[in-house]
Order: C-alpha cells, then structure tokens, then sequence
C-alpha cells in the first residue's frame, strides 16, 4: 500500500465563498509534506478536505478530486467515516476527550465505535501507540489518570498517539506545534521524523524552520487579498523552496519580507 | 541612627489620607446606638431599629470617607454598601421563610407522621387528641409515595423527550426553520401556566380513556408539560458549550456522529444535564393545582400511578390547611401542614445534593 495522496482541481467554498481555487497537487507516499503560507491563505481549510473534515462545518463543500491511491475521496458512494479511518488528523490545539483516561483517550478510536478488544490486545495498542507518540516513558505510571492532567505538549503526544492508534494510513497536522513551548515542539518534530517511515504526514505550519527541518516538500499557499480565494503558488522538494523558489512571493515569504 | 528613627517613626507615604482601618465600624457603633436612640423616640420595634441604624450608618460612613479620604473613595464605600444591602435583602425572605417552615415543622415530623397515611383518621381522632394532649395521629405516608411515584413518571417521560430535542437543536437542527420553530414553540411552553397544563392533561386523558379519567399518571403528564422546556433549555445550553474540538477530535478518528453524540458530547455535558434536570424537577415537585385536576385528591396510599386518585404533599397541604380535618380543631391539621412542607423542602434539598453527587462524579476529571 502507498498511500500517496493525488489532488486534481480542487476549489472548496464555505457556502458561496469560494475559499481555496484549483489546487492540483500530488504528495508522496511516506514523506513529510508542509504548508506554509500566511494566514487565512487556506492552507488548514485545504488540509481539511484532504480527510472530509471540511464538510462537518455547516454550508462547506468541495469540487474537483482528491484521490487517495488513486480512488475519489470525494465518490458518492464513499462514506467519510471511512475516510477519516484511513486518514487521521492532528488539530491545532491538543483536544483530548476530558472525560477520558490516559488509556481511554488512546483506546477512543476503537471504543468509541465499539469494536471488540481484549484487555491484552488493548494494552498491546496502547504501549505501541504512546510508544509510537513519544509518550509511553513519561505516562505508563499513570494510564488511569485523566488525559487532560497532562501539560500542554503531552496532551498534543497523546493526540498524536490516539490518532495512531486507529492505524491510519496518512496523518494530517494542523498547526501542531503552535501552543507548545520549544522543547514540546522539538519531540514532536522528532517524532514527525519517526513517523515518516510508516506514515504519509501533511503538516500546516507558520513555523518556516519548522517546515524547512521537518518536511520534504513544501507547499506555499498565498492570498491576493481579503475575501479572494487562496491559492497553491509553488509546490517543490523543501530545498529548493526555501533556496531557490521560482516565484518572486514565495522568496518574498519564506525569506521573511511579508507575512 | 537618628535619621534611621525619624524613618521608623514618620507615617507611610503609602497611606496618606485613608482613614484608619477600625473608622468604618466605629460609625457602625455609632450609628447603632443613633438608630436605637432615635427609634425610641417613634416608638421602639427591630425593624425600625434595624432600618434607620441602616440609613444613618451608610449616610453617615459616606459622608465621613468623602471628609477622610476624598470623592472616589467615598462613591465605592456607597456603593458597596448598596450592594451588601441588596445582597441582605434578598437573603431575608429565604431565611424566613426557612426558618418558619423549620420552627413549625419540625413539631410535626414524627415517626407517625412519616410512616402512616391519612386513612381512618378523621376529625373526632384531632378532637381527642387536641382534647388529650396525645400526640397527633395521621401522616403523610401517602403523599410521599404519591409525590415521588408522580414525579419519577413526569421525569422518566420528560428526560428523554428533552433531551433529545435539545440534541436535535444543537447537532442537528444548526438553525435551520424546524430548529428555530421548536425553540419558540419551547420558550412558550415554558410561559404556559401550570393549571392550564393540569387541564390539558385531563382533557387529553378524557378524550382517550373516558370523562373523570383521574391517576398518577395523568398528573405526570401534565407536570412533563411543564418539565419539558426547562430540560430542553437547560440541556442546550449545555451542549452548546461542549467544544466543538472534540467533536472533531472524535469525527477525525472515525467515529460516527450519533456515537460521538452519544459518548463524548453527552458525558462532557452530563454533569451540567443532571444539575439542569434536578432543576426542573425542582420546579415541578411542589405544583398543587394540576395535580388537583389530574390526581384528585386521596388520604389513603395508592402505589399504582395507572388506576385510582393520588394525593401529594403539595395537595395534602393545601387541603390540611383549606379544610382542616377536624373543622373546630384545627391545629393538628395546621401541624402536619407545616411538618409535609419541611418535608417538601428536604425532599428538594436531597434532590440536589443528589444531583451534585452525580454531577462530581461525572465531571470531567481535570486533576494530574
């Protein structure tokens, strides 16, 4: 299985508002692949449509194609559920479930949709996972205890690790990083290294280091003004983005003269 | 050393021109032994004690921190004051009120009273034991049973009709036309008064089952009636404030939406529902006039909500009080009034307690 992830055409619109325009863009299986682009540019709204987290806001849906090993996200008869089971998403803010333990939050994909587990099975899961996050040294002595007990750049690992858990084939990350302090933010670059190997990882960032030590492609995303819709300016290997950009306003954002 | 001294001695810089802290309570002093001085004077009660004591001391304190310490002191003095006053105000019906029930009530809360029903006891039973002096026979057994049976089936009927519509309302509904029909239809329901429920209830049971169709469960219909919006409100609201995060967190691994409803929208929210639903059984527990049309009234115990005439202690009271059970001694009559409206309180005091327990021990856990 790749798990590459090929977008033809795509236009999104929040009812009438067309907010991102025909993006074609093809993402490697297993790389990292970043978005940068100043804000409101549509680079998260984008993500969104890549696991039909678009269409739970009310009023928003997509045109075009975003095939996922070749096969249409977007098919009538595709269910998003389905969907969102293959590819796992990282928000912006670490949400894990407040009336959840620890083991329960990395268990909620199974749980929450009732399938059948055995206590060691489930154990299994949730070493591998919080292993998988980083996160297994720092809270195996304390499972039972409420996710939400943990700081900032913990809960973002155990999100991490709940969206592992489920075994997803690609992962998305919305702005991972941007509520945690430097050294939260470097174990979870490490771990983004980490999930390469097994994992196709689309990454929003504002951070541009961060783009440029974690990815290996990188999409820039620009708006030309309030209420246009954003749009994909260069999309090239992370190097030669941030070197040698082939647009005039990717080399004006990425070395720092707007945005 | 000398220079050292005059530093120790001299007033701090800090706490020029405020008053010294005991000032305020020396006008309180002050202003006590004015009030008491001065109502003497009209003719001495608490009340106009406590009323002009109240006047002098704010009128006063104000007048001396505008001398002491200037404008803006004074204006947050006054207002403080105001504020305190109303806060005191407001507390004083509660606190009589709380104190009257218990100072009549607790006479009456027998082992008997709790215990035994109305049945048998008539008004030559008062008689002799006013006559006596023997302890009042006769309890509101009956009521209590009538009370909690018709209102379990007013919340097992209304609980799930309001939650699910508030459901409806927040993650379905989104304010679309059928949304916003139901939260008029719902706010107006919540303006319907009580009688009118009470009557609705018995037309609808009338219509069904025959004229005179009078049970428990006819009551708690009507009380639904009144349940429903309060749950359905209190419900909303509480789902609405469930971050939208962690429905999405819980969309993003795959979960269906009625799944992610039913195991991280509603637990999140499940402390704030109970509160809410102890709430509106509060409102309905103590309604007298839709039970009278609906249940009737019975002094004897009834365990079945579907068949037969039902009293409760809001019922009970009111005819204990109205028609006394012995009309030309009417005291023990008042006595177990007053004994089945502590009762009432203390049913709803436990109710709530209750209500909290569940909600602490449902509440999101943030502790490390």
């Amino acid at each position: 299985m790749s798990n590459r992830i090929d977008v033809k055409d795509l236009n999104v619109y929040y009812s009438k508002f067309l907010a991102v325009e025909d993006v074609t863009i093809n993402i490697d299986a297993r790389s990292v692949t970043a978005f940068i682009g100043p804000s409101g540019c549509g680079k998260s709204t984008f993500l969104r449509t890549l696991n039909r987290m678009h269409e739970v806001i009310p009023g928003a849906r997509v045109e075009g194609e975003v095939l996922l090993d070749g096969d249409n996200l977007y098919d009538s008869a595709v269910d998003p559920v389905t969907v969102r089971g293959r590819i796992g998403m990282v928000f912006q803010r670490p949400n894990p479930f407040p009336t959840m333990s620890i083991r329960d939050n990395v268990l909620a994909g199974v749980k929450l949709n009732d399938k059948r587990i055995s206590k060691s099975d489930a154990d299994a899961l949730v070493e591998k996972s919080l292993r998988g996050a980083n996160l297994w040294n720092e809270v195996k002595d304390r499972l039972a205890r409420p996710g939400s007990g943990l700081s900032g750049g913990q809960q973002q690992r155990l999100c991490i690790a709940r969206a592992i858990a489920v075994s997803p084939q690609v992962i998305l990350m919305d702005e991972p990083c941007s509520a945690l302090d430097p050294i939260s933010t470097l174990a979870i670059e490490d771990l983004i290294n980490e999930l390469k190997a097994q994992y196709t990882v689309v990454i929003v960032t504002h951070n541009m280091q961060q783009a440029a030590r974690v990815s290996d492609k990188t999409a820039f995303f620009n708006i030309a003004g309030t209420g246009k819709p954003g749009k994909l300016i260069e999309y090239d290997e992370t190097t030669t983005i941030f070197n040698n950009p082939s647009v005039k306003a990717t080399e004006d954002y990425v070395s720092g003269r707007f945005g | 050393m000398a220079a050292n001294q005059t530093l120790q001695r001299r007033q701090s810089q800090l706490t020029r021109g405020r008053l010294p802290s005991y000032a305020v309570w020396v006008v309180l002093a002050a202003s006590v032994v004015l009030g008491a001085a001065l109502s003497a004077l009209i003719g001495f009660s608490v009340v106009g004690w406590a009323v002009i004591t109240a006047v002098v001391f704010v009128v006063t304190a104000t007048i001396v921190t505008a001398v002491g310490e200037g404008e803006r002191r004074a204006k947050d003095r006054l207002v403080t004051f105001l504020v305190y006053g109303a806060f005191l105000l407001a507390l004083l019906p509660l606190v009589s009120v709380l104190w009257t029930v218990l100072e009549r009530g607790i006479p009456g809360l027998s082992y008997n009273f709790l215990f035994t029903s109305m049945n048998g006891v008539t008004g030559a039973v008062d008689n002799a034991s006013v006559e006596n002096g023997t302890p009042v026979l006769g309890g509101a057994y009956h009521a209590v049973i009538g009370t909690l049976l018709i209102t379990f089936w007013a919340t097992l009927i209304s609980v799930p009709i309001g939650l699910l519509t508030a459901v409806y309302l927040v993650e379905y509904g989104q304010g679309n036309r059928l949304a916003r029909a139901i939260t008029f239809f719902v706010d107006v329901m919540t303006g319907i008064p009580s009688i009118v429920a009470g009557l609705f209830a018995a037309a609808l049971f009338a219509l069904l089952f025959g004229p005179g169709t009078r049970t428990g469960f006819v009551a708690a219909v009507a009380l639904s009636v009144l349940m429903i919006p309060v749950v359905v409100r209190s419900t909303e609201e509480m789902l609405k404030i469930v971050p939208n995060e962690l429905r999405e967190a819980a969309y993003a691994l795959g979960v269906r939406k009625w799944r992610t409803i039913t195991r991280v929208v509603i637990p999140t929210a499940i402390s704030g529902i109970a509160s809410g639903v102890t709430l509106s059984i509060a409102r309905v527990i103590g309604e007298t006039a839709p039970i009278l049309v609906t249940a009737g009234f019975a002094s004897s115990i009834n365990w079945n909500v579907f068949s037969g005439w039902m009293g409760t202690l809001p019922t009970f009271i009111y005819y204990q009080i109205l028609t006394p059970t012995s009309p030309t001694a009417p005291d023990p009559s008042t006595q177990r009034a007053w004994a089945a409206a502590l009762l009432l309180i203390l049913m709803v005091m436990l109710l709530n307690l209750g209500a909290r327990l569940i909600a602490s021990m449902f509440a999101p856990k943030t502790s490390r």
